[in-house]
């Protein structure tokens, strides 16, 4: 604790909490601002409050068992989760998905990125204090949600993939409702525009706002939307394709401000690009089985085996340590919001109180997934 | 100048956004057509869920009030959280007089199951399925321990694993 003289006033460093039940930390995450005056000078977070162990109960439950504890992790992108896991063990024991799989794979990651860029996309306003964009965001989402409760079965957290396949074929009706909801998102995307991206306080309050720069997003080994924001090209959808990503046009959205403002046109932008993956999908799924037979005991050869996925948030990866046992002896997530939320000190350092809700908002941070 | 050109601009973006509320303000004030909530207790009587939907693990029961489960455990082996137990009995069938082992409770913690459907994976006769109620609030959580073959129900005989 310093004291300073700053014209003529007396003024003494001090400690505020934010968190772990504020609004704005999107869950239970405590944050412990060190601030001069309205200037934040340094950010303690302290983390562990929603830990669930869920690594350690991964060490107890078979290769199928493990998939539906990744729905808890990032509960918002749970369809890559899963679909990492699956595909890591997919990969062990040498199971080669039919083309149908891939592609429903494909088209539900996209729903559920869109699905999560919708909400984040009303929830960041929010944070800044707009209310009627987290209507529209939700509105979309709401769509997704219903095909995914009519397809999956669950609205959050889907469970859909299992090793080799996935659970149920698609629901008669899955087609016609993406083509539904792609005519519907086309039309509103413009509103989200005009109601936020436009708006000049909206503006103001995320320009300039958060900077970090391509070297230090690097260094902090930040991953999706955060990164691209900061002109790093890290799509694991482009970089390492998996799935159906090989087979479709899209373009990988980069922006060089490196501030809030070029993370939230990130994320519009790529809902546009998701749109534009499942037009190109959703008349060409390839007719055949939905899963295909694997063994009731799956045993993993000994070794390691690592997957990443691109999730809404960036690079989610699972690394599975096998011994040759039915149970995994060790798995290992890598969870894009851990590495997202360190840079958090880095891209708020100097910036006012009110800003930091503005910068984790920008982050698009899921506390769960950081936990565990 | 920048000055000036901030507020102008500033009123244009404003203008422009209160276009899109006010565009829905209107048609929904004469229409009702972009309306996309719903009053949720109050539609109770036409709320449906899909088929698909995971409410609760539910056990299906003819009208002489029969069902397929016959005891094997394969969903309790398949739970990865263990809200499945199966209790048995021992039958001792009238006619030769021999001990069997039979089903006695298939019970269900409805507060420990995560609906990953596994059991239902699992389940070699189909006895249990997926019910769509998902109202499971209780004031006791006792209340969420569910036996799932109903009082007196038997096997449909010729049901085998």
């Amino acid at each position: 604790m310093g004291e300073f003289l700053t014209d003529n006033i007396k003024t003494q460093e001090y400690f505020l909490n934010m968190g772990p039940q504020h609004p704005a930390t999107h869950g239970v995450l405590r944050l412990l601002l060190q601030l001069n005056g309205e200037i934040v000078e340094n950010i303690d977070m302290d983390l562990g409050y929603v830990h669930r162990s869920i690594e350690k109960m991964c060490e107890h439950d078979t290769y199928q068992q493990i998939i539906h504890l990744t729905d808890r992790l990032d509960y918002l992108s749970s369809h890559m989760n899963n679909e990492a896991v699956a595909l890591a063990v997919e990969k062990g024991l040498g199971i080669e998905v039919p083309d149908r799989v891939k592609v429903i794979r494909t088209m539900m990651s996209e729903l559920t990125r869109f699905a999560s860029h919708a909400l984040w996309y009303g929830v960041n306003a929010m944070d800044i204090g707009a209310i009627t964009p987290f209507m529209y965001g939700f509105r979309e989402r709401e769509l997704i949600n219903d095909i995914m409760e009519e397809t999956c079965g669950a609205r959050l957290t889907m469970n859909y993939n299992k090793v080799g396949g996935v659970r149920y074929d698609l629901h008669p009706n899955f087609q016609k409702k993406v083509k539904d909801f792609i005519k519907h998102a086309r039309k509103k995307l413009p509103d989200y525009d005009a109601v936020l991206s436009n708006n000049i306080i909206f503006k103001k309050r995320m320009k300039n706002v958060g900077f970090i720069d391509k070297d230090n997003a690097v260094l902090y080994g930040l991953s999706g939307p955060t990164a691209r924001g900061s002109g790093v090209s890290c799509d694991v959808r482009k970089v390492h394709p998996y799935s159906a990503y090989d087979r479709v046009q899209f373009n990988e959205i980069t922006f060089t401000e490196g501030d809030s403002y070029a993370r939230y046109r990130v994320r519009i932008r790529e809902m546009w690009e998701s749109l534009s993956i499942l037009e190109q999908l959703v008349d060409n799924i390839p007719e055949g089985d939905y899963k295909v037979k694997t063994k009731a005991v799956l045993k993993l050869p000994e070794g390691s085996y690592y997957q990443k996925v691109e999730s809404a948030r960036g690079e989610f990866g699972v690394h599975i340590l096998s011994r040759g046992d039915k149970l995994p002896y060790r798995v290992k997530f890598r969870s894009p919001n851990f590495a997202n939320l360190s840079a958090l000190n880095k891209m708020a350092k100097g910036v006012k109180i009110a800003d930091v809700v503005a910068i984790l908002s920008s982050i698009d941070i899921v506390v769960p997934d950081i936990d565990r | 100048m920048s000055y000036l050109s901030d507020i102008t601009g500033g009123i244009k973006s404003l203008l422009g956004g209160m276009t899109v509320t006010g565009k829905y303000f209107f048609i929904n004030f004469f229409t009702r057509k972009e309306v996309i909530t719903e009053e949720y207790p109050d539609n109770m009587d036409t709320l449906k869920m899909y088929d698909r939907f995971r409410g609760e693990v539910v056990m299906w029961h003819n009208e002489n009030n029969e069902h397929k489960c016959t005891g094997c455990s394969s969903c309790e082996r398949a739970c990865p959280n263990g809200a499945i137990e199966i209790i048995w009995k021992k039958e001792v069938n009238p006619e030769t007089g021999k001990a069997k082992r039979a089903i006695d409770k298939h019970i269900y913690h409805l507060g420990m199951c995560t609906m990953c459907g596994l059991c239902i994976e699992a389940c070699p006769t189909d006895a249990i399925e997926w019910g769509q109620d998902f109202h499971h609030t209780t004031y006791d959580r006792t209340q969420l321990t569910k036996v799932l073959n109903k009082p007196g129900s038997k096997v449909i005989s010729g049901t085998k694993e």
